[in-house]
């Protein structure tokens, strides 16, 4: 339970706020909302911003390793439109009235959460396709839905991210028909790379309806469209014909099609791992985390010189106006 | 040194000559300069856009949600303003 009760609410101005939801409103951020619907916001939107700025980590393993010269340009530019992603949903999430330095503050201190999935290491180049193709793949069921969000400000953050992403999942396709295609070697090197990430990937759609503590509120207040259950659903019906295509298996002996439904049936999940990994105790947790505060650290000569060239150029433009 | 996340800029894009320049988002920066530097590395990384505007999100004034009704009322009891309003003899081409 929690020791602060969130202040009660103007019911007329409640029910102004959920009768404009109900009809279909975009929120803007200037817009009045209940203290509770700006926090869940937050929380959901530096989520997502943390795990696009994380993101980056797992595919930045590889840049220096891409195996041609296409290869490294094309995640050069896929790992820049994740940083991207990042500033886009942080400045959406600032318009809720948080500043960027508590948000990157809460990440680099280990209280913000941010995707599981990118606590997983990158073992071989063929994880580099893989993740193109389930990670962004899951990302782009999400996203789609939440392109529809009724927070301004982050429905107009998503489009522009769906927009990018497809490029994403293509090239990590592509990766993967190239490699199942290829020796014996490198069909069982994706293969494996398949094997790794399947569950995790399953379980970036979060845990189970009966078990998402936020869900309902999210739903009703069309913060979500669409449970946790129906994307992961989405997702597997439009991943395993993909893989059958370019003859990879998923690590499921569970798995069926089930003709009346018209849905890949698959097995349970396993959730405490996902617990673990969120506990902090997944493969790269640490790893993480030492990597970004190394970054931000790293990277303070360069606000200092930026800041002290605006100073600069500022005195400049007095003196010369003098 | 304070680690301070520099002031706010709106920023608006032009996709296409002629096109008018939309809101993208926003970039922390120094200064002007800086900030349009920030914003072609954040919302032009394709090749659509032509043109760029930052201004600071501090100089930017707002009408209020609450005064929208008030505001914009003059605008929507003016059905004369619309061509639909007037009645032409049948048959006849105007445009
Ligand atoms: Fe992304
Ligand atoms: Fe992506």
């Amino acid at each position: 339970m929690s020791m602060t009760t969130a202040p009660a609410e103007d019911p007329t101005k409640l029910a102004e706020f959920e009768s404009r939801l109900n009809a279909g409103e975009t929120i803007e951020p200037k817009d009045w909302m209940p203290e509770k619907y700006r926090k869940q916001l937050i929380r959901m939107m530096s989520q997502h911003a943390h795990s696009e700025i994380v993101g980056m980590l797992p595919e930045g393993n590889w840049i220096t390793r891409a195996p041609s010269l296409r290869r490294k340009m094309v995640l050069l530019a896929k790992v820049q439109d994740e940083a991207g992603h990042g500033l886009y949903i942080y400045c959406g999430t600032e318009t809720l009235n948080v500043s960027r330095e508590e948000l990157v503050d809460q990440l680099l201190t280990g209280k913000a959460k941010y995707s599981s999935i990118f606590n997983y290491p990158t073992l071989t180049w063929a994880d580099i396709g893989v993740i193109g193709w389930f990670v962004d793949g899951a990302a782009i069921v999400n996203q789609t839905m939440l392109a529809k969000t009724s927070y301004g400000p982050y429905a107009r953050a998503m489009i522009r991210i769906c927009k990018e992403e497809n490029f994403h999942k293509r090239q990590g396709y592509e990766i993967c028909s190239v490699l199942s295609n290829g020796t014996p070697a490198q069909k069982a090197m994706v293969q494996d790379a398949v094997n790794r990430w399947w569950w995790p990937s399953l379980m970036m759609f979060g845990p189970s309806d009966a078990a998402s503590p936020n869900s309902a509120e999210l739903m009703r207040w069309r913060v979500k469209k669409e449970t946790n259950d129906a994307l992961r659903q989405r997702f597997v019906n439009l991943t395993i014909p993909q893989a059958l295509a370019i003859n990879l298996t998923v690590p499921d002996p569970g798995l069926r099609y089930d003709a009346e439904t018209e849905n890949w049936e698959f097995g349970a999940i396993d959730w405490s791992e996902f617990q673990q990994v969120i506990a902090g105790n997944g493969p790269c947790n640490r790893e993480r985390l030492a990597a970004r505060r190394k970054a931000h650290d790293d990277g303070a000569w360069v606000r200092e010189a930026a800041e002290a060239h605006a100073a600069r150029q500022a005195a400049k433009a007095q003196s010369s106006a003098a | 040194m304070s680690d301070t996340q520099w002031p706010l800029w709106e920023v608006f894009t032009q996709e296409g000559e002629g096109a008018p320049h939309e809101h993208a988002g926003s970039v922390h920066a120094t200064d002007a300069e800086h900030a349009i530097q920030n914003a072609r590395d954040v919302y032009a990384r394709r090749g659509k856009v032509v043109s760029l505007w930052v201004v600071p999100t501090e100089s930017i004034s707002a009408s209020s949600p609450g005064d929208a009704g008030p505001l914009f009322d003059p605008g929507s009891d003016k059905a004369y303003r619309h061509p639909q309003f007037y009645k032409s003899p049948r048959g006849v081409k105007i445009f």
